[in-house]
């Protein structure tokens, strides 16, 4: 079936349900609106058709509050909408249908005070105690300021799931844990060493972002965005923007969707060489984290002498970009890119043939196919166990829609395949670097704004180094930011966590989390 | 095995020379010390890093002191797992108010006499996010500081160079 057919041939299924499908188009994708009682029997179908669900978000709008849903296949993704009372907002939930929709449920739950009919798990998620149960942050009439206590009591009343039996113990862990690391709580019950169940409690870096979006201008979104998980930056930023721009009506100029290919590709190449790094210090290999930590070092130092700043933050603003690239630049960063390639080719000998660290990457921490597909995982979570999706070559956005690489894919699924699928990940950058220097031109890096009209809406799509990240924006009148929603890649890996765990050891937690390193600013928001 | 110690070898040892900062270096980078710590503990400072809320950036900085490049190490300046090793929090974020709790208690199973660095500009005033319904907002809403290493994110040469600044006594 070609790209462009699917979406025919489900509509005629809806019709023939007798499910009614409204259609509006969007700057960036169709909107399908439909009736708030087939919501679930909307997700029924998609299963059937083999969409995935990629995000869902709400908005409270005069009264009456919209329910999203965005889904994709084959790169063409829809975007789809119910719309509820405010006064009674009740619904059929999806996460019977999709389990990646659990948690975003959940989050509208708390955020807006949905209620999803027939939802597996009803516990609260983002909230912790520093609302009120009654109390929705994301409607209109909450304030900004909120109600807080002096002092925010902990969430010590959350309802885990328990075992009982013989030997069976309970350990946990966080919210500050050991390390330099984000703050989150994981429980797991264990007998010896093996991980019976493990089971994620996040939230804790809940600090209001899609709150304090609201009433923003464009250049101040553009800035949050860049601060929603710190490590996806240029990620975050390009998709607020490419949203903006496409509710809007701007086209960024070539010179500077070039400049953002180079940065974003500059990002994952950062934050694999860390990870790689890291992966390997979890089991105690130090060469390996030392000569990753090293090139990465340089890396970053390369990005503060030629950009300006070693994470490349606020480098993209709303039309283009704010950096631009000398000759001598390019040559600085090819020469740097052949430098890097070499090195890279020196040490993965080195590692591949090392028994001890064989031994502890290779079966540990396995997701299987199946379940990295049910829970619609991205990015190298997702490659790692054969789902082969890249937006950059799935729904190419300029300057990916002008290159050519290989999505990089492995199909063990375990902790040695997430870290090949890095590896491969930064030689594909190198190449597509070096094809956007190779094609860029003189000519502006920047695209005058104009204010968008009150309401226009889109989503921003883009291929991030965690994987897809989508952005949902809606103007208010006089350019001011009604509704931002940033799906971080991480909302869709976390999950996979809990499944990927079982049955290795405690003490392989950490080098099973580091494979997939999920963000927690980004999923708390 | 012969790969791994050839690449060792011809890396070399890439750390880098530092010299203890003067007073006007630290204004220069935006550092405010209001207390030096105590000859006691000159030479080494054992830090407990938390993470109250950041959006992350910090802590990649803070990670890249450990590089071979800084290796703070070298100066005594260790991480620990606890609070209760620490000498020094070094807190990052705007505190978000689902992190309150565990920020206050872990300032309390620090021993003293304790010392708390802010880092980065949401630690420093509340940064991007400011105060809110989620977002306590400075790190000295929440706890005292005695330090504070503006950035967004600081680099570790900030870094380096205010946790050296905190060491002279």
């Amino acid at each position: 079936m070609s790209a462009s057919n699917w979406t025919t041939d489900f509509l005629n299924q809806l019709t023939a349900a007798a499910i009614t499908v409204e259609q509006f188009s969007l700057p960036s994708t169709t909107l399908w609106q439909i009736e708030s009682g087939h919501w679930q029997q909307f997700a029924d179908y998609a299963l059937a058709q083999q969409l995935r669900w990629v995000a869902g978000w709400a908005e409270h709008v005069e009264g009456r509050l919209f329910i999203n849903a965005c889904f994709e296949k084959q790169g063409v993704y829809v975007l789809s909408r119910a719309i509820v009372n405010a006064a009674k907002p009740e619904l059929p939930s999806q996460a019977t249908v999709y389990p990646a929709a659990s948690r975003s449920e959940r989050h509208t739950q708390d955020m807006f005070g949905i209620h999803f009919t027939g939802h597996p798990d009803h516990r609260r998620w983002t909230r912790h105690q520093a609302w009120a149960k009654h109390d929705y942050p994301l409607r209109k009439d909450f304030p900004v300021q909120g109600g807080p206590e002096t002092v925010t009591p902990p969430d010590k009343e959350y309802p885990f799931v328990k075992a009982h039996g013989e030997g069976v113990y309970e350990i946990p862990v966080g919210p500050i844990h050991a390390g330099i690391i984000e703050p989150g709580h994981f429980r797991f019950q264990a007998v010896g060493e093996l991980i019976l169940n493990l089971e994620e409690r996040l939230g804790y870096v809940h600090k209001g972002i899609e709150k304090i979006a609201e009433g923003r201008t464009p250049e101040a979104l553009a800035r949050l965005a860049g601060r929603v998980s710190g490590d996806t930056t240029v990620g975050h930023c390009w998709a607020a923007c490419r949203a903006m721009e496409q509710a809007t009506g701007i086209e960024i100029p070539p010179r500077a969707a070039l400049l953002r290919g180079i940065l974003a590709e500059r990002e994952r190449v950062a934050n694999h060489l860390g990870d790689m790094g890291a992966i390997c210090n979890d089991v105690a290999f130090i060469f390996a984290h030392m000569q990753f930590s090293r090139l990465r070092e340089l890396w970053l130092r390369t990005n503060a002498a030629v950009f300006g700043h070693r994470l490349l933050m606020d480098r993209i603003v709303p039309g283009g970009v704010v950096c631009d690239l000398s000759e001598a630049d390019c040559a600085l960063i090819e020469r740097e890119c052949v430098r890097l390639s070499k090195e890279l080719s020196e040490i993965m000998p080195a590692i591949d043939l090392n028994s001890s660290l064989e031994d502890r990457l290779y079966t540990a921490g396995y997701l299987s196919p199946e379940i990295a597909a049910a829970l619609g995982t991205v990015g190298y979570v997702g490659l790692a166990s054969g789902q082969d999706r890249d937006v950059r070559r799935d729904a190419p956005y300029p300057p990916y829609d002008q290159a050519s690489f290989k999505v990089a894919l492995e199909d063990k699924g375990d902790v040695a395949s997430r870290f090949w699928v890095r590896y491969k990940e930064i030689n594909a950058s190198l190449k597509l670097i070096k094809q956007f220097i190779a094609q860029l031109a003189a000519g502006d890096t920047l695209a005058e704004w104009q204010t968008p009209p009150a309401g226009s809406e889109s989503l921003g799509i883009v291929e991030g180094w965690r994987g897809e990240i989508i952005a949902y924006i809606r103007f208010d009148a006089g350019n001011k930011i009604a509704r931002y929603y940033p799906r971080d890649p991480s909302i869709l890996n976390w999950p996979a966590l809990e499944k990927l765990v079982l049955n290795n050891i405690v003490p392989d937690f950490p080098v099973c989390n580091k494979s997939l390193n999920g963000s927690y600013s980004g999923n708390d928001l | 095995m012969l790969r791994l110690f050839k690449k060792i070898i011809t890396t070399g040892v890439v750390t880098e020379k530092y010299k203890v900062p003067k007073d006007d270096e630290l204004e220069k980078l935006g550092i405010q010390i209001k207390r030096h710590i105590d000859k006691q503990f000159s030479g080494s400072i054992a830090i407990r890093q938390v993470d109250a809320g950041s959006c992350n950036g910090c802590e990649l900085e803070i990670h890249a002191l450990n590089n071979p490049y800084y290796d703070i190490e070298r100066f005594g300046i260790h991480f620990v797992a606890s609070p209760r090793h620490a000498d020094v929090l070094l807190v990052t974020g705007p505190v978000s108010r689902h992190m309150q709790t565990a920020l206050l208690r872990t300032y309390e199973a620090t021993p003293n006499p304790k010392w708390v660095v802010a880092v980065g500009d949401c630690a420093a005033c509340g940064g991007e996010f400011g105060v809110s319904y989620a977002s306590c907002g400075a790190v000295a809403n929440v706890i005292p500081v005695d330090m504070v290493i503006a950035g967004c994110p600081p680099t570790p040469h900030a870094l380096m160079k205010g946790l050296l600044g905190l060491m002279k006594g």
